[in-house]
């Protein structure tokens, strides 16, 4: 079987020794222990695993690795920037959109990935985008508030 | 019966999931908190009893457990002034870890960031029966302020011996001693430096009153957030050990199926595997999940099936009685039902029914497991980390001091992580495999082999007259459970009953247990009954309701809904209030139908909720509107579909939970009463959304619906 001996993630390059055919969430998890991604269904259906490859949010558990192995990979680890966070992260803390945090990781990624498209989305906009992504705790509203404020918050000061 | 059930089966009848029998029986051929903790000062609570140096913990192996109060908490200032609280709950969402912490603070008058919960870890953390049951804030967060408060006296205590002062001069502030005259300084480390001082309380020492908190009561961010938006928080599914290894077990094809033999030459054959069999437990060990899966595969396996209910029989099966309804039924009565009839001028009998639904916690179960000298420790996300110590000693035969349960920030639990699976499971593997074994459940496996919310059915009878007064309620659940199944509404005449049923699926426990079913039934059933005698439905309940705290929620509730205003054509509005666990809940929602295709759509709900004095008012609002989430989900299209011992929608993809798109505006009204205690808040909010939701449909179509999930493929039949 093919392996993947190289992928370009969060920035930089990393040595995997790994079967083509495996899941990207396997590898990010158990061979690179960049656990941000979760796994959550295994299906495409939660977005719990999501990570952005060149730029657009991605079910990595239902990617093949061998399927990215030339493209930029981000994951949750690679958002903080020379120790600050970015401005969804920020959000996340201050409108507390979470309980358990076990979908805060795709969820943020996700996010990203609609601040990136639409620099100020609106709140039906924040809903067809986010539709993926499941939040069992029921933190939507807060996620919806999360994403408006980062928008604004990234408005002012450009970034 | 074995003796781990000696405190929830008092209480709650319904947490069926304690009460089995474990899954597994292998044949297979204290710690000292003070030593380890070093020098500073150690706090405990020890109501009514008088402290034993370093026994507390061995207590509870002498027979009967104590009850959870008596050894709750202790703390531990370090002389780097870092305090290190310990408690046996666990952190799964509910932000307990926050608002614990804050209640700390408040009392011991040291900064938030100075403090570290040590929580769920059966080594380090006094006994605790479990988190749930909405105990954490009532039971916990009582005993933390009193042995913080009792803390913040002894250093007062060693300040005035320090400064040789009178201890009516100083006071405790952010971290410090001050000497209100000569404005001297001390912090909580230089107090504790060289101390060894272990204090145990004997009794309630002075705590703040909630009018009087600055630090509890306010909004604070989740204290270790910021781990959780860079993803560092190493869930258990996230640790990994030196030399770990992924386990997989051979999972039966139907519910009742027993193992008649195997085949495991091909998995044994695959290089790295390892195969275990354990009578019927059949499981593999590998280098990697991937392989691991594979190697489960390749097991042969005959099984013996045995016929089993299916979803369509499953209300008939429901109602023959168990034959435990003496013993088990739990009974209240008051005046006569056959008088209360024959007073009413409209009578009025119905049946309501609700579904098995699953918790499907994001994070589905996971252990790591690791054996070293005999001795087992097991990480998993549980909310009753000292119940499944118990049982691993139990299935692996050893004594549960050699047995340690941690459990992390867990992915959610709702009620459904009472058990202990994944971790016996791991342990069985790790034991074999001489290794640490990681297992994670895969989400069909949480679907199909966790326990369900108990489906059930309610028979409602009831007597009213034309101006709206009740005169009798007869009130039988059949096998859902008996969690606020009694009525506050005023009925001089009433009979209420739970009768235990045969579940063919296992059933346990769920957030806020069977109070969601019996809501459902008696607000539903109240709705119709104001219709009777066409009155509004607000106006009716308060004319029968005297409870003051569920009056105030109503009202409360309609005034911020705007109750009473008519909504648009293809939309109405209910509502829907209840009481449970210590804490009131009023919901209002507005639904919309589609005329043409029947389609559902919440449009906007609000809740008002009481539960005392208020702890966190940002993370209570996210508990009230995560539970009005969750509770959508279970109103409108969440259910168990089962045929032939197998369940029909294990996925996502075919078990829908409420998404973005389903959410409707949420308002949440806090009503903080600072005079009463705080109760728990995680569950009681859940309760009033569905049946608001079957209410507001019925004032929007006419069409009344009486069995949870009220739309479960996302439409309404119109008539
Ligand atoms: S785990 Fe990938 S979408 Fe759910
Ligand atoms: S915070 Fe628990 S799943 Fe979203």
């Amino acid at each position: 079987m093919p392996e993947v001996t190289e992928l370009r993630i969060n920035g930089t390059k990393v040595g995997v020794n790994a079967d083509a055919e495996r899941p990207l969430l396997s590898v990010l998890r158990d061979d690179l222990d960049l656990t941000g991604a979760k796994y959550g269904c295994g299906e495409g259906q939660c977005g719990a695993c999501t990570v952005l490859v060149d730029g657009v949010p991605t079910r990595s558990c239902i990617t093949s690795v061998g399927a990215v192995a030339s493209k930029q990979v981000m994951t949750i680890e690679g958002l903080e920037q020379n120790g600050k966070l970015h401005p969804l992260q920020e959000a996340f803390l201050e409108a507390g959109a979470m309980q358990c945090g076990y979908c805060t990781s795709g969820m943020i990624l996700s996010g990203v990935a609609l601040l990136r498209q639409k620099p100020n989305p609106t709140v039906n906009e924040i809903i067809r985008f986010m539709e993926g992504n499941i939040c069992r705790c029921g933190t939507y509203p807060r996620i919806i508030a999360a994403l408006s404020k980062a928008a604004k918050a990234m408005e002012e000061t450009g970034r | 019966m074995s003796e781990r059930h000696d405190f929830e089966g008092g209480w709650e009848p319904e947490r069926y999931e304690l009460q089995a029998a474990p899954a597994y029986r292998f044949h297979l051929g204290r710690r000292d908190v003070f030593k380890c903790l070093g020098a500073g000062i150690v706090v405990l609570v020890l109501p009514g009893r008088v402290f034993a140096q370093e026994s507390g913990r061995e207590r509870r192996h002498a027979g009967k457990r104590d009850v959870p109060e008596e050894l709750g908490a202790w703390l531990h200032i370090g002389e780097d002034g870092q305090i290190a609280v310990y408690t046996g709950k666990v952190e799964v969402g509910q932000n307990i870890r926050t608002s614990l912490t804050q209640v700390v603070a408040e009392e011991l008058c040291a900064p938030l960031g100075s403090i570290r919960l040590v929580m769920g870890d059966t080594q380090l953390t006094p006994f605790d029966a479990g988190t749930f049951g909405s105990r954490t804030t009532p039971d916990m967060a009582r005993q933390l302020q009193r042995v913080s408060a009792a803390a913040r006296e002894l250093l007062v205590d060693l300040a005035a011996e320090v400064w040789k002062a009178d201890r009516a001069s100083l006071t405790a502030a952010n971290g410090r001693i001050i000497h209100r005259q000569t404005k001297e300084e001390l912090d909580f480390g230089k107090l504790t430096k060289g101390q060894r001082l272990t204090l145990a309380v004997p009794d309630s020492p002075a705590t703040t009153p909630a009018q009087r908190w600055k630090i509890a009561g306010h909004s604070a961010a989740k204290v270790n957030g910021r781990t959780f938006v860079t993803g560092q928080h190493k869930y258990v599914s996230d640790i990994k050990l030196p030399g770990m290894l992924h386990g997989k077990v051979l999972r039966p094809p139907s519910f009742g199926a027993t193992l008649v033999s195997t085949n495991l030459k091909e998995a044994e054959a695959m290089p790295n595997v390892g195969v275990v069999r354990d009578g019927d437990f059949v499981g593999v060990v590998a280098p990697s999940e991937f392989l691991a899966s594979r190697a489960v595969k390749a097991i042969q396996a005959d099984w013996k099936l045995s016929p089993q209910i299916s979803s369509q029989e499953l209300f008939d099966s429901l109602k023959k009685p168990s034959g435990e309804v003496q013993d088990r039924g739990d009974a209240h009565r008051m005046g006569s039902v056959k008088e209360g009839l024959n007073a009413a001028e409209i009578r009025l009998q119905q049946t309501y029914s609700v579904a098995y639904i699953a918790h499907a916690p994001l994070e589905p179960r996971a252990a790591v497991a690791q054996w070293e000298n005999g001795k087992l420790t097991v990480w998993t996300g549980t909310q009753r980390p000292f119940g499944v110590q118990g049982e691993l000693a139990e299935a692996f035969r050893v004594s549960e001091d050699k047995v340690r349960v941690i459990v992390p920030d867990t992915g959610s639990a709702y009620g459904g992580k009472h058990t202990g699976e994944a971790a016996i499971e791991a342990a069985r593997l790790a034991r074999a495999a001489g290794k640490p074994v990681k297992l994670v459940w895969t989400r069909e496996e949480e679907f199909t082999w966790a326990y369900f919310r108990p489906a059930g059915l309610i028979e409602v009878s009831s007597g009213i007259r034309k101006d709206g007064t009740l005169t009798a309620w007869e009130f039988h659940n059949y096998n859902s459970g008996a969690s606020a199944i009694r009525t506050l509404y005023q009925v001089p005449n009433q009979e209420v009953w739970f009768h235990p049923g045969h579940s063919p699926l296992r059933q346990g426990s769920y957030r806020a247990l069977a109070a969601t079913a019996n809501h459902f039934a008696r607000e539903t059933h109240m709705d119709e009954l104001a219709h009777a005698v066409s009155m509004d439905p607000l106006e009716f309940r308060l004319k029968n309701l005297k409870d003051t705290r569920l009056r105030a929620v109503l009202e409360r509730a309609a005034k911020a809904f705007g109750w009473g205003t008519k909504p648009g054509s293809g939309r109405g509005c209910g509502l829907a209030g209840g009481f449970e666990k210590g804490s009131y809940i009023a919901t209002c929602a507005e639904v919309a139908v589609d005329r043409s295709s029947g389609r559902v759509k919440v449009v906007r709900a609000v809740s008002a909720f009481e539960c005392g004095a208020v702890v966190n008012p940002e993370h209570l609002k996210n508990q009230i509107e995560g539970a009005m989430v969750m509770g959508l989900g279970g109103a409108l299209f969440e259910a168990i579909e089962f045929e032939n011992g197998k369940v029909l929608n294990p996925r996502f993809s075919r078990y829908r939970v409420p998404r973005f798109s389903d959410i409707p505006e949420i308002e949440v009204v806090l009503i903080d009463r600072q005079d009463l205690p705080p109760a728990g808040a995680g569950e009681t909010p859940i309760v009033g959304i569905a049946p608001a939701i079957g209410n507001a449909l019925f004032a929007a179509t006419g069409v009344r619906l009486r069995s949870l999930p009220l739309v479960p493929h996302g439409s309404l039949k119109l008539p």
